[in-house]
């Protein structure tokens, strides 16, 4: 009896360890991509640039025609749009930086140290995702500027979790994509043929009442819309599809997604 | 009672991609406490040879022993058992030095306060101490070298990779590097396996030398038995007689591109 005990506590004590050796080993990570975030400030301002140009240019743009076909502010309604948008770009931008860092950065070592692949990969989504929502957050905060008005704090918040989740979604998507690629220049392509087309063919510029059957169908089966819709229902209380459903949907892809993207990144060779 | 088990054992190593055998059939042992110079024209397999060693590639047949571990299936064994210096940089530039080396320092489970008194050990070894809280970005390639050799010691590893360590450094620079590194080796005896380009290095300071081509290895020795089978003055002689003098018209690889593209950003 008592060496079974022992056996046990050892056992115990044992898993322990584990369990802080991987949280540390996430939680570093995490830290350096926010590090890494905060001391750039130049590369604050400039994620910045085009969520805040199309903010102004079709926000006072096409505002006045978007109230006159009965649809309200459009100021209201493109903030959570724009709002994903930076999300989308900074996640997928994020993920694609792999491909970079895996041979002349901080990556590599990563690659060759006792720490397990997919502990590595999550550390640094759970970085780069949190890092996609604080600028989220900073452009929520620009919006309230030119007029937008979220509907309470609660909502505010719980856009957070749908901010949190879409990032998770994107940046495993570019950590994807980014295993699999050994060219920088293949990463315009991808620019162009895929974050392109899944900002524009999502609800985030219009709404998705009445549509063209293909662009209905091809909205439906793009993850951006949920994001977008998800931040609408929280952030201005009117949505297509409903919270629950955005986020039920965002939860379901981001587990489809975060294992491939750790499936793909397991299987990286230098 | 001192332990004769080489650091690594390599026995008909075999990489082949596509149909093209970049390794072919290569054995070779390195002793416990040795250094070991591996040379080789561009495209030998020389890199090839090191990633497999250090479980970043697998074979496609033969047998590999890294201190006794398979670095196929004991991976994490055979990774807290060796340091590295890649050719290409591996810091993180927007991190201090502290900051990079700390970060290693967790990734091979060190504890803090052994981390924190072995950080300061090897910065004042490598003489970066006074910019220890400084950004990595600021650094020259000879200080950026010199912490990245700090940081693969951190952990008490039992050998030393260096790709091509001294690559575009100044002779101070590399005739330091190389000081530092016989240091190592003479007071804790860790076994160095290294590349370079510069045979000269290698004469002076390797205690075995192999020359690998085309996948194969041509010869293994110390220096004096190399130079004596080619019957060449100087090492370098020796590795151009068994290498041939012609220049070896090589494809640009996407990772050359990237480094071009690199030295042009900065």
């Amino acid at each position: 009896m008592r060496r079974s005990n022992l056996y046990n506590r050892d056992c115990f004590v044992a898993s322990l360890l584990a369990m802080t050796r991987i949280m540390n080993t996430i939680y570093i990570l995490w830290l350096r991509q926010l590090k890494r975030f905060i001391r750039s400030k130049a590369r604050i301002l400039g994620s910045l640039g085009q969520p805040v140009l199309f903010l102004f240019a079709l926000g006072f743009g096409f505002g006045p025609t978007f109230a006159k076909a009965g649809e309200g502010n459009y100021i209201q309604f493109l903030v959570p749009g724009v709002i994903a948008m930076s999300v989308l770009f900074s996640a997928v931008f994020f993920g694609i930086e792999i491909i970079w860092d895996r041979q002349f950065g901080f990556l590599k070592e990563t690659l060759v140290a006792p720490v397990s692949r997919f502990h590595i990969m999550l550390g640094r989504t759970l970085g780069g995702a949190t890092v996609s929502c604080v600028q989220g957050l900073i452009v929520l905060l620009i919006s309230t500027i030119i007029g937008f008005r979220p509907v309470s704090i609660l909502g505010v918040f719980l856009s957070l979790c749908i901010m949190f989740l879409g990032a998770i979604v994107f940046t495993a998507l570019g950590t994807a994509i980014a295993s699999k690629l050994e060219d920088m220049h293949a990463f315009q392509l991808i620019m162009n043929f895929l974050i392109m087309p899944l900002f524009f063919l999502s609800g985030a510029l219009f709404p998705l009442k009445n549509l063209p059957p293909a662009l209905d169908t091809i909205t439906h089966l793009n993850p951006m819309t949920y994001a977008v819709d998800g931040l609408r229902a929280t952030l201005i209380g009117t949505s297509h599809f409903g919270a629950l459903t955005d986020f039920i949907v965002l939860l379901g892809i981001a587990i489809v997604f975060l294992s491939i993207g750790s499936y793909l990144f397991s299987k990286i060779e230098l | 009672m001192t332990d004769k088990k080489p650091s690594i054992e390599v026995s008909d190593l075999t990489k082949k991609y596509n149909g093209f055998t970049a390794v072919d059939a290569i054995s070779f042992t390195v002793k416990k406490g040795e250094i070991f110079a591996f040379l080789g024209p561009n495209g030998a397999g020389k890199t090839t040879t090191i990633k497999m060693l250090t479980t970043l590639l697998s074979p496609t047949s033969g047998s590999i022993s890294v201190n006794g571990f398979d670095p196929t299936t004991d991976q994490n064994d055979v990774r807290k058992s060796f340091g590295i210096v890649f050719q290409d940089p591996s810091l993180d530039d927007e991190l201090t030095a502290w900051e990079n080396l700390d970060f290693h320092g967790v990734l091979y489970n060190v504890p803090k306060t052994i981390r924190t008194q072995r950080i300061q050990e090897l910065l004042q070894f490598v003489e970066l101490w006074d910019r220890k809280d400084s950004f990595v970005k600021t650094f020259s390639g000879g200080m950026k070298r010199r912490l990245e050799i700090a940081r693969g010691l951190l952990h008490h590893p039992k050998i030393f990779f260096l790709d091509e360590p001294t690559i575009g450094l100044d002779p101070q620079t590399r005739n330091k590097l190389w000081a530092y590194i016989e240091d190592l080796n003479n007071k804790e005896g860790i076994t160095i396996f290294f590349t370079t380009h510069y045979i000269e290095e290698a004469e002076k300071i390797a205690d075995t030398v192999a020359v690998i081509d085309h996948g194969k290895i041509c010869i293994q020795g110390t220096p004096e038995q190399v130079k004596r089978e080619t019957n060449a003055h100087s090492l370098e002689e020796a590795f151009l007689t068994l290498t041939g003098h012609a220049i070896r018209e090589e494809e640009g690889t996407i990772l050359d591109r990237m480094r071009m593209f690199r030295r042009h950003r900065k």
